[in-house]
């Protein structure tokens, strides 16, 4: 492995070399954040490569508003939020569900399946599943709601905060950090949406896209591809994760998906709104849709004061940057949701040491 | 055995109509059902005769007037898993703070605290492995406590071992000790124990099994203490892993601690295990494993002794005492050659795991 390692940093640092100028690498899956910190990946690379965490964290980019409506949802007495772990300590304009969750409203569950089963046991109480995170999550939401559906359990609904990752790559090289040379592509997502659903980013942008899985090697080796193509001034799409991720990608999941959603515009923390990025329950299951059932609508909220999240998701800034990181905001008393997910960025560089 | 609650008319009316083979809330009424509860199943599994006076305090006769004491509370769930049980958990936790602390471990009190309804079946099991884990590791229960409790005011039965021992002539153990150059070492793979609960928890199973390292150290330390004369400090890694107990010598010395991650010994369904499920294995807990800090002339002999025992088959050296440059910080070499911080845990990866 230290052959191929060695290798890999040859090619890396002659294209480094080469192009003379700061690369900007940037991956946008929370999973591969922690994997770079983890095996100390950053160590291993030039000064002149730089890597950046962009909007991969489900939790981060969740917008104020909608973490705002949740709360407002488990302040009602015949709601019980059914949620995965990471949503618990994201803080709204008051409080997190973990400060309500002493109300005895608030489950954690981990999978759609354990949500679906709490409606069944508690007949008397609307249970709301907090449906966030990508293609990746999407699917088994999608699952959960036909199956609702077809049981007639009517007293399960999901508030949807799932969002495309394609749209949020497009909105940041279409304006908000457009500084950023290649992607990472996310080895969880692309297993989904296969690995063509990124050629649209190399067409139409000209940003090499490499989709890696993660292992520290693959990663490095992924990395000195992206280089590879820079310094040839190429750029294509490329799968390092042949053995998982298809071209096609599950057609399944894909058509789970599109029968229970449809694509909609939707505002991303530190993003703003982002057409056709968010997913939300079509027509038919509208029964189902949390938002409709109870009338309520995600305004864009104001982040947190002081709190840089939104400029991190975007890789405008690293975590240092931000006053609040590590002094008035750590992962035991987040102010972010980037320091409260344990992919999230800020709590990858604190945990890691990445300090200034 | 104290407990002098009054039996309500409620508790009495349980005791005529419920199960026999179950713990009812009047086991823990102080009256008679109580001493059936201690004569029947507590003193048969720890069979002893200083607890068998059964008096409020234990009489112990200490040969040194320097003695080490500790206590420590234990809920895990589920009550037994591959490798050990909550009553295993509960001995060897407290034999290995005593064992670590440079002590050889002497008597154990033990405080039960019951929820009604626990069949007796478990309940003796869970007896019979604090009497058996109690002789393997020369320590007895001298005294001890029962209570029970509402139905759902515990979950089935929460354990709480005090322990004294002995402070061995040999131990000499400080943060003050700590120099550079000296040796880090671990007897054995690391994250089994965490990584057996989690994944009984969540129900998930590998090819080959994990199983907990849940395992009383005092044998093992108190051979190296008598044969090595270098050792100079060292911890019990559970509750945050082999990450806190770095972190706790880096912070304590005032002094960096460098460490190679291909050094480190981890058991591939542990590593796959963690893998699978995102956790670091540095955070990850165990039962029966202790890191010391060496002189590093006296360090091969800690770990040939180490590997001579049956707790010590997987020791190696991890790493080394190396100078602060700016704050005193734990560095891991990762197996890609790259280098990062480890520091202390700070979530909840895993609840109720001891």
């Amino acid at each position: 492995m230290l052959d191929r390692i060695a290798r890999a940093q040859h090619v890396i640092g002659e294209a480094c070399t080469k192009l003379n100028r700061q690369i900007t690498i940037m991956e946008v899956c929370g999973t591969h954040t922690v994997s770079i910190f983890r095996h100390g990946i950053r160590s291993t690379l030039p000064a002149g490569l730089k890597l950046l965490s962009g909007p991969g964290c489900p939790v981060c980019v969740t917008d104020q508003g909608y973490i705002d409506v949740v709360l407002e949802l488990a302040g009602r007495d015949d709601c019980l939020i059914a949620t995965y772990g990471d949503m618990i300590r994201v803080p709204g304009s008051a409080g997190s569900l973990e400060t309500r969750s002493s109300r005895g409203n608030v489950r954690v569950v981990l999978s759609t399946d354990d949500a679906l089963t709490l409606a069944r046991e508690n007949p008397d109480m609307t249970v709301v599943f907090i449906a966030v995170g990508f293609e990746t999550t999407a699917p088994a939401t999608a699952v959960a709601v036909k199956e609702a559906a077809d049981q007639g359990v009517e007293n399960f609904c999901i508030l949807s905060g799932h969002k495309l990752v394609i749209p949020a790559m497009r909105a940041l090289l279409g304006g908000k950090n457009d500084r950023v040379d290649a992607f990472l592509c996310p080895g969880h997502v692309s297993v989904i949406i296969g690995s063509h659903a990124f050629a649209e980013i190399v067409d139409d942008f000209q940003r090499p896209c490499v989709v890696a899985g993660f292992e520290p090697l693959q990663i490095i080796e992924s990395l000195a591809e992206i280089c590879r193509q820079l310094s040839a001034g190429s750029a294509e799409l490329k799968s390092m994760y042949g053995a998982v991720v298809s071209e096609a990608g599950n057609t399944a999941a894909q058509k789970m998906i599109a029968e229970c959603f449809d694509a909609v515009d939707g505002c991303w923390r530190g993003l703003g709104n982002i057409p056709q990025s968010t997913l939300v329950l079509k027509e038919e299951y509208a029964r189902f849709d949390a938002f409709r059932r109870f009338g309520v609508e995600d305004k864009p909220g104001e982040e947190s004061s002081g709190c840089r999240c939104g400029e991190v998701l975007c890789g405008l800034i690293e975590p240092p940057e931000c006053a609040l990181f590590g002094t008035r905001c750590s992962p035991e008393e987040p102010i972010g949701p980037c320091m409260v997910s344990s992919e999230g960025t800020c709590a990858a560089w604190y945990k890691y040491g990445q300090r200034k | 055995m104290c407990g002098m609650v009054q039996i309500r008319a409620k508790e009495i009316e349980q005791t005529m109509t419920n199960d026999p083979k179950k713990v009812l809330l009047a086991h823990g009424g102080g009256g008679l059902l109580t001493s059936r509860l201690i004569q029947d199943h507590v003193l048969p599994a720890l069979e002893n005769d200083t607890l068998a006076a059964l008096g409020d305090s234990a009489h112990l006769e200490l040969d040194s007037s320097r003695i080490c004491f500790t206590t420590d509370g234990y809920v895990v769930k589920p009550l037994f898993f591959p490798g050990g049980d909550i009553g295993k958990l509960a001995v060897c936790g407290t034999v290995n703070d005593l064992a670590v602390a440079g002590s050889r471990p002497v008597a154990l009190a033990l405080s039960l605290i019951i929820e009604e309804g626990l069949e007796f079946d478990v309940l003796d099991r869970i007896l019979r492995s604090i009497g058996e884990t109690a002789r393997e590791n020369n320590v007895s229960v001298v005294t001890g406590d029962t209570k029970t409790v509402e139905r759902g005011s515990a979950d089935a039965i929460f354990i709480t071992t005090t322990g004294v021992g002995v402070k061995l002539m040999e131990a000499n153990l400080g943060f003050d000790r700590i120099e550079i150059g000296d040796k880090v070492l671990i007897n054995g793979t690391i994250g089994d124990h965490g990584m057996t609960i989690i994944s009984q928890r969540e129900g998930i199973s590998f090819d080959s099994p994990l199983e907990s390292d849940c395992a009383g150290l005092a044998g093992l330390t108190g051979a190296l203490f008598e044969k090595v004369s270098g050792i100079k400090f060292m911890r019990d890694a559970t509750r945050g892993g082999l990450a806190a107990v770095l972190s706790e010598t880096a912070e304590g010395s005032g002094k960096s601690v460098s460490i190679s991650e291909t050094a480190i010994p981890v058991g591939p369904a542990v590593q796959a295990a963690a893998d699978m499920l995102g956790f670091d294995v540095l955070n990850i807990a165990n039962e029966g494993k202790f890191v010391a800090v060496v002189s590093a002339d006296r360090a091969e002999e800690c770990l040939s002794i180490c590997r001579d025992h049956p707790l010590g088959t997987d020791a190696a050296i991890i790493g080394e005492i190396v100078p602060t440059q700016d704050a005193p910080l734990v560095k891991l070499t990762t197996r890609i050659g790259g280098t990062r911080i480890v520091q202390t845990p700070y979530g909840r990866e895993l609840p109720r795991i001891c």
